[in-house]
């Protein structure tokens, strides 16, 4: 399945095409699991087989956007389930190929490339697990910017794009394509039940999408932002710097408070992590509390009260101490920790966006207001 | 969680608690919640005379009087740090076409898989996260890997399989089949020891399949050490979660000993100190490790902990290691300390006993923070040298314990170990800080002192969660009295529940804890 090596040598003579090394997936991985907002699950797994891959001499390469004709096919992939059912269940290259192959044999042409649902968490590794196996080229984009809980929550479901064909795979060869769906709702609805059963895990493959509409409708460049935070993390640990300092002064992003987790609760409500930490201030945050409510992601900051923050722009909790971003799912009783605030795409700020991915979305009735101003 | 210290009645019969350090073996006798004896030996490489000469200290007052010996050690540890001692493993997983691209060993280092990895096997089965099967456990291919392994000569067999911790049956039937076909091997099944997390779980469990030739060795030389000393009661060993278990179960799951040492050291001193919540700094000669208490049981590590370099999912205290001890080399303007340490050389290699090192106890001694040693050896310190070493140390220490801190409130720091006038006599947050009585021989007494336990972590569907605990809470207890807890003497020390995301129906992880003092026969 592999690409033979003498096409490979023929693309790395277009210099829009950057082939990444070992070092940029382990930055890849740390800076997705910043801009996973608490979501989107620990990039562990994809990035050992990625180790593995690239040990058998798997080179990914990332194009631009610029570098896609307009009728260029493009695969939107992603891993859907429960984070902790990854845990037992391992991301495999095999498997995330899978529905990008059933799609391609439906559609009856070949995928131009491939790129990820959401650049947060595991999700950003997914092109690369289905590049090693396909051989197809990685586009440096996503249709989050960060990480999400629902499907409908995209930048191409903001731009009213089509949500079909989706197929879904599982490691036992059942393949399901949903051949249609009323609305990208319709699309997630029908989406969870057939994950549920094989195990609320699987491989997706969204709605194919056009060079074109990708050059309208992605958030660009989303792959070396991530490739970014994770190489600031990592010069930041070699010289002993503070690592969320040097994120917040590479990404413009504003440290929103420092403490100690002092209570968190956590509930499953249709199928969501849901819940809320406290963190009480230390420093010059003494005396005050930040609560930060999550549905899978962080979505919602109040400080004393007021609200300070909210999504789309991205929050997220990091250990004071090791710099490491915490999820949701493992936040606990006693971490010392600080929130930061980075901004998110323009796409995800409209007044359509934020019927979708706004604060309502999450059942807030707060209305959105900007910490990072516009341009 | 109740706090159970304070009424809890302590056994009327005597026991005896031995820690065997890297160093030093220390034993202690215990009536109650007394001490009664207290020993220090050096550990000798002939690990049955060392211990049965720290025995024979303790239990020459009445050793027909002693219900049980408890032993704690640290050659687990050692064997994986060096990779000494360490067998070959064959480990089978079962779970295929699910994680297949991530066999066994896949996130080892090099240094430790070579001298570890037999044979990998993965085989069809597994179930999923609601209990169903993945694809129905591949018999043949079990036996075919049983063959092999026996045909390659290993006889340490690591069985895992994919949500194990929600359904055994693959596993306990697997390991049916492999005892047919090699009645020789000895198996440890990955459900017994870890929770839900693959990878971790299957490495704790290649990590105590490859300890359990040297667990055997060990055990065997502490029943000889016991006799030799005259003792008659049965032998347990301390584990890491504070619990402790018969030696022949013991040396079944090496691996829940591995960071007994520590763990000891803090229910030891919370034992000793009437304190059951707070933080313990245990200063060596070498390292500081730090830890938190949590009603009189250390804090478990919440995530992965590497092991030698092997991300392992299983009950480990939660610990803070700093490379900070009494031995440790300080630069000459007292600006830096450690991690350089001269160990167990301090008493010929201290200035303060006549050497030439620069060492923490020689700048304490000039603080006038002990009296080790010959003070006119260290009279010609700088005084801002010594200014500065206190800033250091006291600065590192009062951080480490500030991060393990469950909140910004108050809590009592319980201090421990050979180094114990290195820590700060006061720290902000702490409301006191406590020097135990017996600091020397703390891992001793919380070896002495370890009750027996049982855990349960698993995933319950469609049971409201008052039950989902009933029934968790029915089976920790079964699994206590099964490792020699006396029924009457059971008490929950921990109970959490984590609803699952994404999962349908009532779905909710739970985790219960059990412990009841060791059955005396």
């Amino acid at each position: 399945m592999r690409v033979p090596s003498e096409s490979r040598v023929v693309r790395a003579m277009d210099p829009a095409v950057r082939e990444l090394g070992p070092t940029a997936l382990e930055d890849l991985a740390a800076g997705a699991w910043i801009l996973g907002a608490g979501g989107g699950g620990n990039p562990y797994h994809s990035l050992l087989n990625l180790r593995r891959e690239m040990a058998r001499g798997f080179r990914p390469r990332l194009i631009p956007v610029s570098a896609l004709d307009g009728d260029d096919l493009v695969a939107v992939v992603s891993t859907m389930g429960a984070p902790l059912v990854g845990e037992e269940r391992l991301p495999d290259p095999a498997v995330a190929a899978r529905p990008v192959e059933v799609l391609a044999e439906r559609l009856g042409r070949p995928f131009r490339a491939v790129m990820s649902l959401e650049i947060g968490g595991s999700n950003a590794l997914q092109p690369f697990l289905v590049a090693a196996r396909t051989g197809l080229e990685v586009v440096d984009a996503d249709c989050m910017g960060r990480a999400f809980p629902e499907a409908q929550m995209t930048t191409f479901a903001i731009a009213g794009l089509r949500n079909y064909p989706f197929c879904l795979a599982d490691v036992r060869d059942n393949v399901v394509v949903v051949e249609r769906a009323a609305s990208w709702q319709w699309q997630e609805r029908l989406g969870r039940v057939a994950v549920t059963e094989v195990g609320s895990i699987a491989a997706t493959a969204k709605a194919p999408r056009t060079g074109h509409e990708i050059r309208e409708h992605a958030v660009h460049g989303s792959v070396t932002r991530a490739l970014r935070i994770g190489a600031v993390l990592r010069d930041a640990r070699l010289r002993g710097r503070d690592r969320v300092e040097a994120v917040l002064e590479a990404e413009d992003g504003i440290l929103l408070f420092a403490g100690k987790v002092r209570d968190i609760a956590r509930r499953t409500t249709r199928g969501f992590l849901r819940g809320k930490a406290e963190i009480g201030g230390l420093g010059p945050d003494e005396g005050a509390a930040l609560e930060l409510h999550f549905q899978n992601e962080f979505a919602v900051a109040f400080r004393d009260g007021a609200v300070v923050a909210t999504t789309p722009e991205i929050l997220c909790v990091v250990d004071s101490a090791t710099g490491e971003a915490l999820g949701t799912e493992v936040i606990a009783y006693g971490q010392r920790v600080r929130v930061i605030a980075l901004d998110c795409p323009a796409a995800l700020k409209t007044e359509a966006a934020l019927e979708l991915v706004g604060p309502r979305a999450f059942g807030f009735d707060l209305e959105f207001r900007p910490l990072f101003p516009a341009g | 969680m109740s706090s159970m210290r304070p009424t809890r009645a302590p056994p009327a019969a005597l026991r005896v608690g031995v820690d065997v350090g890297g160093t030093h073996t220390d034993a202690v006798l215990m009536a109650a919640d007394r001490v009664l004896r207290e020993v220090k030996t050096q550990t000798t490489s002939d690990v049955t005379a060392g211990v049965a000469a720290a025995l024979d200290g303790v239990l020459e007052a009445g050793a027909d009087r002693v219900a049980r010996i408890v032993i704690g050690t640290t050659h687990f540890t050692n064997a994986v740090l060096t990779g000494a001692g360490l067998a070959r493993v064959a480990a089978v997983r079962i779970g295929l076409p699910a994680s297949a691209s991530l066999p066994p060993f896949c996130d080892w280092p090099e240094r430790l898989a070579g001298r570890v990895r037999g044979l990998v096997t993965q085989v069809p089965g597994g179930h999923e996260c609601d209990g169903r099967p993945i694809v129905p456990l591949d018999e043949a291919a079990v036996a075919a890997a049983g063959e092999q392994i026996r045909a390659a000569g290993l006889s340490e067999i690591a069985l895992s399989a994919v949500f194990s911790p929600l359904d055994g049956s693959g596993e306990a039937r697997a390991a049916e089949i492999l005892r047919e076909v090699h009645p020789a091997a000895r198996i440890t099944e990955s459900r017994h020891l870890g929770r839900i997390g693959l990878l971790g779980r299957e490495n704790a469990g290649i990590l105590n399949a490859s300890l359990r030739p040297l667990a055997l060795r060990v055990a065997a030389a502490f029943r000889d050490a016991v006799a030799a000393a005259g003792g008659r009661a049965p032998v347990f060993i301390a584990r890491n979660d504070g619990t402790t278990a018969r030696v022949q179960d013991a040396a079944r799951f090496p691996v829940l000993s591995l960071s007994s040492g520590p763990t000891n050291s803090m229910t030891g001193a919370a034992f000793l100190s009437g304190a059951s919540d707070g933080i313990v700094v245990d200063i060596g000669g070498t390292t500081t490790d730090v830890g938190a208490l949590r009603a009189g049981f250390p804090r478990e590590a919440p995530r992965e902990v590497e092991i030698g370099g092997v991300r392992t999912l299983f009950r480990m205290p939660d610990l803070l290691s700093l490379a900070l001890g009494g031995g440790s080399v300080v630069s000459g303007d007292g600006t830096a300390v450690g991690p350089a340490s001269v160990g167990f050389r301090l008493t010929t290699e201290a200035r303060i006993f006549g050497g030439g090192a620069l060492t923490a106890t020689d700048c304490a001694a000039a603080a006038g923070w002990t009296g080790i040693g010959e003070p006119a050896l260290v009279r010609n310190l700088a005084p801002e040298v010594v200014r500065r070493f206190e800033r250091t140390v006291h600065g590192r220490i009062a951080e480490a314990v500030d991060r393990m801190k469950p909140d910004a409130g108050e809590c009592p720091l319980l201090v421990v170990g050979g180094g114990a006038f290195l820590a700060p006599g006061r720290i902000e947050g702490i409301s006191r800080v406590v020097t135990v009585p017996h600091a020397g021989v703390a891992n001793a007494v919380g070896a002495a002192i370890a009750r027996v336990g049982g855990e349960v972590d698993r995933v319950f569907h469609g049971v409201s969660r008052e039950e989902a605990f009933r029934l968790a809470a029915e089976q920790a207890r079964a699994r206590a009295v099964a490792a020699g807890a006396d029924p009457g003497s059971l008490e929950t020390v921990e109970r959490e529940d984590l609803p699952l995301a994404y999962l349908p129906g009532d779905a909710r992880r739970i985790r219960i804890r059990i412990v009841g003092e060791a059955r005396t026969p």
